[in-house]
């Protein structure tokens, strides 16, 4: 009970005096996750809302594919990024190892696949409703897209909010592609498993709690821009 | 203008998965008047229509009186079970024609004069998902309106619809009547008889009989067709 008081203490001590360092820390967690994210929505989305629409061949298996991959663990994912990315892998040539680029690769390959899942599960059950309307109406197969992305919005944002929040909190991919360098690649999760080995417990609950309230303040943030759960319905 | 009809099917069948459901169908539709397609459950009325507004790729002939692609655009479809957009009632009603091109401020207008003609002027703003079942066909029916088709198809519209409502939507679909071809499906005979100017009778994905309606009513002319108005179960 006492390290849990005394890590809001900390939390509290070093989001009043701006401590430059958590700043620094929480701005690259941001930067590397929101970076993530976007990329992987922008992939992810329309291969969701693409799987829902077209026919074709091996879309089950596409489908299947893509369930699978969301139970990736990202240990393995930051492992073979590593191997991809060192100096004897294919891209070593790059020098991407242990920068925030090499942390946003291994983020986008695990984030991905859950992204494009939501998307097409919202979608499709949005298709079902609206394709009958939509062909009788004379819409075009763009002005179709279109009417879904439009009125899936809703779900296409918490697709990517739990996109958001599975890349916010993962550490395991990071921290081997990272490499928690002080300065260069330490985000908020890799910080708080440091300062738990070293038995600062005050400090890693601390950057714990900031990590907490920054997953809320994104996700409530988008919620309003959205004006979600405003009406009663829907 | 030229008129999008007559409507010509010849051996006109839906099938699914090898399985026929409608056809092959012989018929010929007229401009002006209310045809009501009639029959037991599973004769197939949702799939003719289905087949005649072109949902579906049918086997056979379906000859409108113009060229296809411009066929569509006169045409429009209320279906069973109302489907609305997750949008605004107003931008329900407008989404028909932003989809051909009419700027959204007249879309607007449109959309707010079709509305007070259908009753739905308080609602304009209303996410459509939340009217009540009546409200919503009421709406897809004005959507289905807003665009003046020539030719309206309607499948079974006051299905799942209560009294009032359906004594609503039977006088929008009657007005509309007057301008507008109409084809629509019914199980409820008293509908059929109330609205209808022509009756296409089916039996098993056939046409069974086809027949002005004063007649199909006071003499029909087959032992099913008899059977059915008396309320028999036909099989």
């Amino acid at each position: 009970m006492d390290d849990l008081l005394d890590g809001l203490a900390a939390a509290v001590r070093l989001i009043v005096t701006a401590d430059a360092e958590l700043i620094a820390i929480t701005l690259l967690s941001l930067r590397v996750t929101l970076t993530a994210v976007a990329i992987a929505c922008l992939i992810g989305l329309p291969l969701g809302a693409w799987l829902a629409v077209r026919r074709f061949r091996w879309r089950r298996a596409v489908i299947a594919t893509l369930n699978a991959l969301i139970g990736l663990p990202p240990v393995v994912v930051g492992l073979v990024v590593y191997l991809m990315l060192s100096r004897s892998g294919p891209f070593g040539v790059l020098g991407l190892l242990f920068t925030p680029t090499a942390m946003i690769v291994a983020q986008v390959v695990i984030v991905t696949p859950l992204v494009a899942s939501i998307a097409h599960q919202a979608m499709r059950e949005l298709w079902a409703e609206y394709h009958d309307l939509l062909i009788s109406l004379g819409a075009t197969r763009r002005q179709r897209v279109l009417a879904l992305i439009l009125d899936g919005r809703r779900s296409l944002l918490t697709a990517a909010l739990a996109g958001f929040g599975r890349a916010i909190g993962e550490v395991g991919a990071i921290m081997i592609v990272g490499g928690n360098i002080d300065g260069a690649t330490r985000v908020l999760t890799t910080a708080i498993a440091l300062e738990t080995g070293r038995g600062d417990f005050a400090l890693a609950l601390g950057l714990g709690f900031v990590l907490i309230a920054l997953a809320l303040i994104v996700s409530g943030a988008s919620h309003w821009a959205m004006r979600t759960e405003r009406q009663s319905r829907w | 203008m030229v008129s999008l009809l007559p409507l010509e099917l010849e051996g006109a069948t839906l099938t699914r998965g090898g399985r026929r459901l409608v056809g092959p169908i012989d018929l010929r539709v007229e401009a002006g008047g209310i045809t009501v397609v009639i029959g037991p459950n599973g004769s197939g009325k949702t799939s003719l229509l289905r087949m005649m507004h072109g949902l579906q790729p049918a086997k056979g002939t379906l000859r409108w009186n113009l060229p296809e692609a411009e066929a569509r655009l006169r045409q429009s479809f209320v279906f069973q079970r109302p489907v609305v957009l997750r949008r605004s009632v107003a931008a329900n009603l407008a989404y028909p024609l932003l989809l051909r091109g009419t700027p959204r401020a007249k879309a607007r207008a449109m959309a707010e004069a079709q509305a007070a003609r259908f009753d739905l002027t308080g609602q304009l703003d209303q996410p459509a998902p939340s009217l009540s079942g009546g409200e919503q066909q009421r709406l897809a029916l004005a959507r289905a309106l807003i665009t003046a088709p020539e030719m309206l198809f309607a499948d079974e519209p006051c299905a799942a619809l209560d009294g009032r409502a359906t004594r609503a939507v039977e006088s929008h679909l009657r007005y509309a009547g007057r301008r507008t071809t109409l084809v629509m499906s019914t199980h409820d005979m008293g509908q059929a008889r109330r609205l209808a100017s022509r009756v296409v009778f089916l039996l098993h994905g056939r046409v069974h009989e086809s027949s002005p309606a004063a007649q199909f009513f006071a003499r029909p002319e087959t032992e099913a067709a008899r059977a059915f108005l008396n309320g028999d179960i036909v099989e």
